[in-house]
């Protein structure tokens, strides 16, 4: 459903996306993790089609992102990783506004509005403009803008910022059952404990690159740690710090 | 105490100094601005320089005329300074995002108070400083003042800065005091009331059609006393005019230097006072939350209504930008100020003396047609800039949602096209035909001016989009702040340029009218060929100047 031909971005001189490849199927939970700066984000903007690659192309059911936008993106749900929306819009208003963006209107469009707003306990908040709106429910408001279209690919960039531990719980049920309904969900987070407990497969980006692809169980052969948790996979193949450097920090 | 100063100015200096830094486009785009900005001050310090000479050729009343200019320059400075110190302040004391950081941090208060003082002053002074260098220097040139004249001005302009911005902030902390609730969507539309007043009354002060026509004044005698005696002797404007134009006059006097820094300190520490006492407060307040329902009221549901034959998605793209308008008072409330001007305007038009003895002066007539062509349009392309300019900055960190969406970039150009120019093309027609029929030009000319301010409020349209597009501000804390960015001032250089291009497109074809009006010629209306030759050059120019900058812009979008 999502296919990553060559994907490639460069900022000047750095190379943030260094030709990916990756093909995610449907009826499927894709985790992308990866230290900060690994390049995530830029490939998350690249797929949704705010950021155009400098080489390579990104396929949404079949439709280049870039050279065939429309049908591409109307198969698309989005969630930024960081909650800006319009603050002088009400929350339904917002809601309403993206389902006009995706061709959608009327009472089927309004009857999801109140569902989605039920479903994240906002209806109290439906009618106050967003901006005093707190963080999560930011989150929760774009979360719904996602999926007020009925999409069918999702691609999610840190879903568990903000979101309390019961809308945490909803956000993973909602998203095994929107994948068990055909959807795809293309998840970027550093939450490990989400990615090893609900995604089918996995991938770890760093510097550019993606250096590991497959299940977790891949993942472990890939990563010669058999029987590893998935936090110890990762830290295996990014090598981040060691337990010298924050000794040595701390000391002084 | 100064090195926590040093350290909270800190951050701001290194961004300057970053984006100083920069790549070969932005060294290229730097010299641009900067060559544009020579240009500019240079055509500024030329015009000064002429009017002064012009003047000085007025028997005994010359120098007179040319000090009573300087005063009223400086207290519409002071007035726009005051204006802009109160937005800054609200910005930098009470909207600015690294203050809950700065609050946090156990940083001197006085330090704190000091540096975001001179944020205020910066921001709110650059602009004007920039046009006071050309004029400072055509007035040193003019009446030979010297190196001595430039550390005059340096001691005399410096409080003359510093007064307003100390009083805008401590007015801002106050108005923050009194509306603690509803935050500073009231205190910004208690500042545009301010600056309503405060304009009338500085037109007041100024009564400048008593210096228009000296016939006016029923004696000499009287047209001297007003131009002897002070415009407003309580401001720091005519404190500053009486030190600078002493030393012009060899008869400078340290007083005004004294009195110009004493009230500066004395400001200063009352401000530091004001704010010792009542910045946490005012500060907690700042950030409390209120109740911000939304009612669709009948107006909303028309509005909907008559816009239901368009096509959906541009449909809701105008009615997002039509609601984030109305509810956003940093936008709405500079309407207010705007409907003043333009009442002013179309007033001072109305005075106009361009009768002499209940006769038609007809050149007066034709000079007065190009010279309101020339404001009207300079009134436009301020309008733009103040609400077409921003509206893509606006968009910042919202553009994900129609990035990701199925709609193209460029659909958002079309709709933030349509929001500037309807209201600004009915605007430009009212005002162009008001005063039209005050001048009583013949139906040729009227239709020419109306048209002209109709394509003219194209163009600028869409060039305040397009330098938006090019040189946007998502980091803007507040709508007010974007036009005084950059591109703003871009924007408004290239829209004079293209109004220069179209009063030239006019004035060529009907000069031969415009000078059979003057004493001697044979006076005549404006021929058909002439009035339709002008008519074609301006549609063609503006033709070109909206669809040029509307396509480069959309392209970017798209890109």
């Amino acid at each position: 459903m999502i296919v990553l031909e060559g994907l490639t971005k460069k900022y000047g001189d750095f190379t943030a996306v260094a030709a990916i490849d990756l093909e995610i199927p449907a009826n499927c939970i894709f985790g992308l993790l990866g230290p900060n700066g690994a390049g995530k984000t830029t490939t998350l903007r690249m797929i949704s089609g705010i950021l155009r690659p400098d080489a390579g192309r990104v396929l949404l059911g079949g439709h280049d992102v870039h050279e065939a936008p429309e049908p591409a993106k109307a198969l698309l749900g989005f969630v930024p990783d960081r909650p800006f929306v319009y603050e002088k819009l009400t929350g339904a208003e917002l809601l309403r506004f993206t389902a006009g963006l995706w061709g959608m209107a009327g009472p089927e469009v309004e009857t999801r509005i109140d569902e989605l707003l039920e479903l994240w306990d906002l209806t109290p908040w439906k009618d106050q403009l967003v901006e005093s709106y707190s963080h999560g429910m930011r989150q929760k408001l774009i979360i719904s803008s996602a999926l007020v279209h009925n999409p069918t690919v999702l691609v999610i960039d840190e879903p568990m910022v903000g979101l309390d531990p019961r809308s945490a719980w909803l956000f993973k049920d909602l998203l095994r059952s929107f994948v068990d309904k055909g959807g795809t969900a293309l998840v970027s987070t550093h939450t490990l404990d989400l990615a090893e407990n609900l995604a089918d497969m996995l991938a770890v980006m760093h510097r550019g690159e993606l250096v590991a692809v497959g299940t977790l169980e891949d993942l472990r052969r890939q990563a010669s740690a058999e029987g590893a948790s998935l936090e110890e996979i990762f830290l295996r193949i990014t090598r981040g710090a060691t337990d010298e450097d924050i000794e040595r920090v701390l000391s002084r | 105490m100064i090195s926590t100063y040093r350290v909270l100015l800190s951050p701001k200096l290194q961004t300057v100094r970053h984006r100083s830094r920069g790549t070969g486009s932005r060294t290229a785009r730097q010299i641009l601005i900067g060559a544009l900005g020579l240009f500019v001050g240079y055509g500024l310090y030329w015009g000064v320089r002429e009017l002064l000479e012009v003047l000085l050729t007025v028997e005994d009343l010359g120098r007179l005329l040319a000090f009573k200019v300087l005063s009223i320059g400086l207290v519409a400075m002071l007035g726009i300074l005051l204006l802009s110190s109160l937005i800054a302040a609200l910005s930098s004391f009470f909207l600015a995002r690294d203050l809950p950081a700065i609050r946090s941090a156990p940083a001197d208060w006085l330090a704190v108070y000091f540096a975001r003082l001179t944020e205020t002053l910066v921001s709110s002074s650059w602009m004007v400083l920039l046009l006071l260098i050309p004029l400072l220097i055509a007035y040193e040139q003019v009446f030979d003042g010297g190196i001595g004249f430039y550390a005059v001005s340096v001691l005399a302009f410096v409080p003359f800065f510093l007064i307003p911005a100390v009083v805008g902030s401590a007015i801002t902390l106050l108005l923050v005091r009194v509306f603690p609730a509803s935050r500073s969507r009231d205190v910004l539309g208690f500042i545009s009331i301010g600056a309503v007043g405060l304009l009338v009354l500085g037109l007041r002060v100024l009564r400048p059609e008593r210096l228009v026509n000296p016939d006016a004044s029923r004696e000499l005698v009287d047209y001297l006393a007003v131009l002897r005696g002070p415009s407003s002797p309580w401001l720091s404007s005519q404190w500053t005019v009486d030190a600078v134009a002493g030393y012009l006059d060899g008869a400078f006097e340290p007083f005004w230097l004294l009195l110009l820094w004493s009230t500066a300190a004395g400001l200063v520490v009352l401000g530091a006072v004001l704010h010792s006492r009542m910045f946490p407060l005012c500060f907690t307040r700042a950030q409390e939350g209120v109740d911000q329902r939304v009612k669709r009221h009948a107006g909303w549901r028309a509005y909907e209504a008559l816009l239901s034959p368009l096509p959906l998605r541009r449909r809701e793209l105008i009615l997002k930008d039509t609601r984030a308008f109305f509810r956003d008072t940093t936008q709405w409330s500079q309407l207010i100020l705007l409907a003043v001007l333009v009442v002013v305007y179309v007033y001072n038009i109305r005075v106009l003396p361009i009768r002499s003895n209940e006769v038609l002066e007809r050149w007066l007539v034709s000079i007065v047609f190009f010279l309101n062509l020339a404001l009207s349009g300079f009134v436009l392309a301020a309008i733009a800039a103040r609400f077409v300019f921003p509206s893509y900055s606006l968009e910042g960190r919202t553009l994900w949602l129609l990035g990701s969406s199925p709609v193209r970039t460029s659909t958002l150009m079309w709709s933030k096209f349509w929001i500037g120019a309807v209201p600004l093309t009915v605007l430009a027609v009212a005002l162009a035909g008001a005063t039209n029929v005050f001048l009583g030009v013949g139906t040729g000319l009227m239709i020419i001016s109306l048209v002209t301010t109709a394509v003219l409020s194209l163009a600028f349209t869409s060039q305040a989009l397009a330098w938006g597009v090019f040189f946007p501000q998502f980091e803007a804390e507040n709508a007010a702040q974007i036009p005084t960015s950059v591109g703003g001032l871009l924007f408004m250089l290239g829209a004079i340029g293209n109004l220069i291009l179209v009063i030239l497109a006019q004035y060529l074809p009907l000069r031969a009218y415009v000078w059979s009006g003057f004493p001697g010629g044979e006076a005549r209306d404006p021929t058909g060929w002439e009035l339709g030759i002008a008519l074609v050059l301006t549609l063609a120019l503006c033709g070109l100047t909206t669809l040029v900058p509307y396509r480069a812009a959309s392209r970017r979008l798209d890109a």
